[in-house]
């Protein structure tokens, strides 16, 4: 499936990017005439940085480059799970599409993945939670990341869940 | 790394997940109720691992597919509440489905470890009002008791009881585990698991209308004991406040005097100086390794009662507080005791789940034993080594990602890693500092002590060491020897 999503994913971007969703309100519209439609010309200004979520309880978040993101669970997620105990990490480039996990999160009652929300390759696993597993349950949209990627194709971040929607529906008890 | 691994993903991120399984727990060919100790779970983020049924029905009769939360008792239908249903939500639980019945996971006031360090510490009370409670009474209730169990009761005294296991007839596979407490000559007092109560009161009810058929009508009364609650007070101060609540004087009042394994009949005095309206069944018991009571409530014509008597053990809140389903698993598992469903089946025998010495010890003769598969199970009783080709055992694994239910065992020095067994429970223990600790199955020959195994987690070999269990030292009240 995923290889069908890549192979038409190009055109996809393009449409949703003309189609302005939600999540286009914070962010340049892409450079009309752009070689490749799948190239976002993200701002380099901080404040068009770009965090997106999933229904699966990650977020992912774009560096001002537009080419890497750090990938972590939410507050709900991390408050859901209870004391975190281990942090399982990705191996350095580790190649994942999106939806395959970078990495698992181990409470005393549950394991759980974290998946990629997308496709891309592994630059670091957060070292900092080798040690300190719990600082997930402190900082889990903060500091606390999972994983560090390079996007392949910063357009997959497009058809995320915007901060809003996800606390609105994914978020409640 | 994810190709051989079917997420289960209800709500996603946090189903926790296990492999799936080419192994599974050898059978004894049990054909009442073919199950696989290992069917993948269907766990979301709001039902965790521990949220798993302490008993629970596979996959094979479940028709949602797989989700094993609720019992057989109530697959799809709505969940059944407990007399402290209310309770638990004024005090902040986290509910979720288990064993047909919406059940307190954890509190507001303590996270998981927090509340299972708070029973190793202090004592927590645990709403239990799920379980099944049974009276059975009559001449033949001795009798029949002694057929679908292999226990002595004959040789307990009153208020006297035992951990037993209702057997298969011919296979002698474990339909359910259960605690039985002879009451008086002719009378007994048991309680079975939720999640095996469709099965259990099908077997009970066959057992006990053949018996009828043979010795008459009026040889045996059973009923279920519907109107009451039962609640466990758990932990090192349970004693202490329990007494502090016993109504009355004189030598029966003293829990000093209760032991392990006996019960009394007691009324506790209420804020306003009262005594409860009838007396508590409180049996020196429980499922955590910890001294504490099991206390059963009856509710005719007092219908809050179990509610009262909560709060009043909660009274002090310094030394009780409330626990759910997550401390209870992890609790039990330190303490070595198996879970229903998980660690035991119907696939297993007494002695192929290592729970050899329910059998009791004057009713190994195969010229005179008259229990339920008795012909299979003292066999593997007089020589396991021959008879058994899986042991279950504990294992401490390496530091890293716990092993959990499902993970595959394997032969450390096999390169092909062929699994030589499979785990059934497993979490880092909370009172070990996070020590992974894990009870499975493992091929005879590999189960001593000290034996280094592989455990795949998530595709990663870790190493474990067989282990004896419990992990944390028990400490039932048997006064002084």
């Amino acid at each position: 499936m995923s290889a069908v999503a890549r192979s038409v994913r190009p055109f996809a971007s393009r449409v949703l990017s003309q189609k302005l969703p939600l999540a286009a309100a914070c962010r340049v519209s892409p450079a009309a005439g752009f070689p490749r439609g799948s190239v976002r010309s993200f701002s380099q200004s901080p404040f068009m940085e770009l965090k997106k979520y999933t229904e699966s309880h990650e977020w992912i978040e774009l560096a001002a480059d537009g080419k890497t993101a750090k990938i972590g669970i939410t507050e709900y997620a991390a408050h859901s799970l209870g004391d975190v105990v281990f942090v399982e990490l990705p191996a350095e480039d580790l190649e994942v599409q999106a939806g395959e996990p970078v990495g698992a999160v181990e409470s005393v009652k549950s394991a759980s993945d974290v998946n990629s929300p997308v496709s891309g390759k592994v630059i670091q696993g957060n070292a900092i939670l080798e040690d300190k597993a719990k600082f997930i349950n402190e900082s889990p949209e903060g500091d606390a990341w999972i994983a560090e990627i390079e996007v392949t194709d910063a357009a997959e971040l497009d058809s995320l869940l915007d901060a809003e929607t996800y606390k609105e529906n994914y978020a409640k008890e | 790394m994810s190709a051989v691994r079917p997420l289960r993903r209800g709500i996603n991120l946090l189903g926790s997940k296990s492999l799936s399984q080419p192994t599974s727990i050898v059978a004894n060919g049990s054909t009442l109720l073919p199950r696989q100790l290992t069917s993948p779970l269907h766990r979301g983020l709001r039902t965790p691992t521990a949220a798993r049924p302490f008993l629970r029905v596979s996959s094979v009769s479940s028709p949602n597919g797989g989700v094993r939360f609720a019992s057989s008792a109530a697959p799809s239908g709505p969940l059944r509440q407990t007399q402290l249903y209310d309770l638990h939500l004024a005090r902040g639980a986290k509910m979720v489905p288990f064993a047909g019945f919406d059940m307190p996971l954890q509190y507001s006031d303590l996270s998981h470890v927090e509340s299972h360090k708070w029973t190793r510490e202090k004592a927590s009370l645990f709403d239990v009002s799920h379980m099944v409670q049974h009276e059975l009474s009559g001449p033949g209730a001795i009798e029949l008791l002694m057929k679908v169990t292999p226990s002595s009761l004959d040789k307990l005294g009153h208020n006297q009881s035992t951990l037993s296991c209702l057997l298969e007839e011919g296979t002698g596979g474990i339909i359910d585990d259960t605690v039985i407490t002879r009451r008086t000559d002719e009378t007994f007092y048991f309680v079975t698991n939720a999640g095996r109560r469709d099965e259990d009161l099908a077997f009970l009810e066959a057992e006990i209308s053949a018996y009828k058929q043979a010795h008459g009508a009026d040889s045996i009364k059973w009923s279920i004991l519907e109107d009451r609650a039962l609640v466990a007070l758990q932990g090192p101060l349970a004693a202490e406040v329990l007494q502090s609540y016993v109504h009355g004087s004189g030598p029966e009042t003293d829990l000093s005097t209760l032991y392990f394994g006996n019960c009394r009949e007691l009324h506790l005095t209420l804020p306003d100086g009262s005594r409860t309206p009838h007396p508590l069944l409180i049996s020196r018991t429980g499922y955590t390794g910890e001294d504490g009571f099991e206390i059963s409530i009856p509710t005719a014509g007092s219908p809050s009662l179990p509610a009262q008597v909560t709060e009043l053990l909660l009274t002090n809140a310094d030394q009780v507080r409330l626990a759910g389903l997550a401390a209870r698993d992890s609790l039990r598992l330190e303490a070595g005791m198996c879970l229903y469903g998980h660690d035991i089946s119907t696939a297993q025998t007494p002695p192929g789940a290592s729970l050899g010495w329910v059998v009791g010890k004057d009713r190994r003769d195969p010229a005179t034993a008259n229990f339920n598969g008795a012909s299979a199970i003292l066999p593997q009783l007089a020589s396991p080594a021959k008879t058994l080709s899986q042991r279950r055992v504990g294992f401490t694994v390496e530091k890293g990602s716990p092993a959990r239910e499902g993970a595959v065992i394997v032969d450390i020095n096999d390169e092909s890693r062929t699994p030589v067994g499979i785990i059934t429970s497993g979490l880092p223990s909370p009172t070990l500092g996070g020590t992974n600790i894990a009870m499975g199955y493992v091929k005879q020959g590999l189960h001593k002590k000290g034996t280094e195994v592989g455990i795949l987690v998530r595709n990663k070999l870790r190493k474990a060491t067989v282990t004896g269990m419990p992990w944390v030292e028990s400490k039932f009240y048997r006064g002084k020897a």
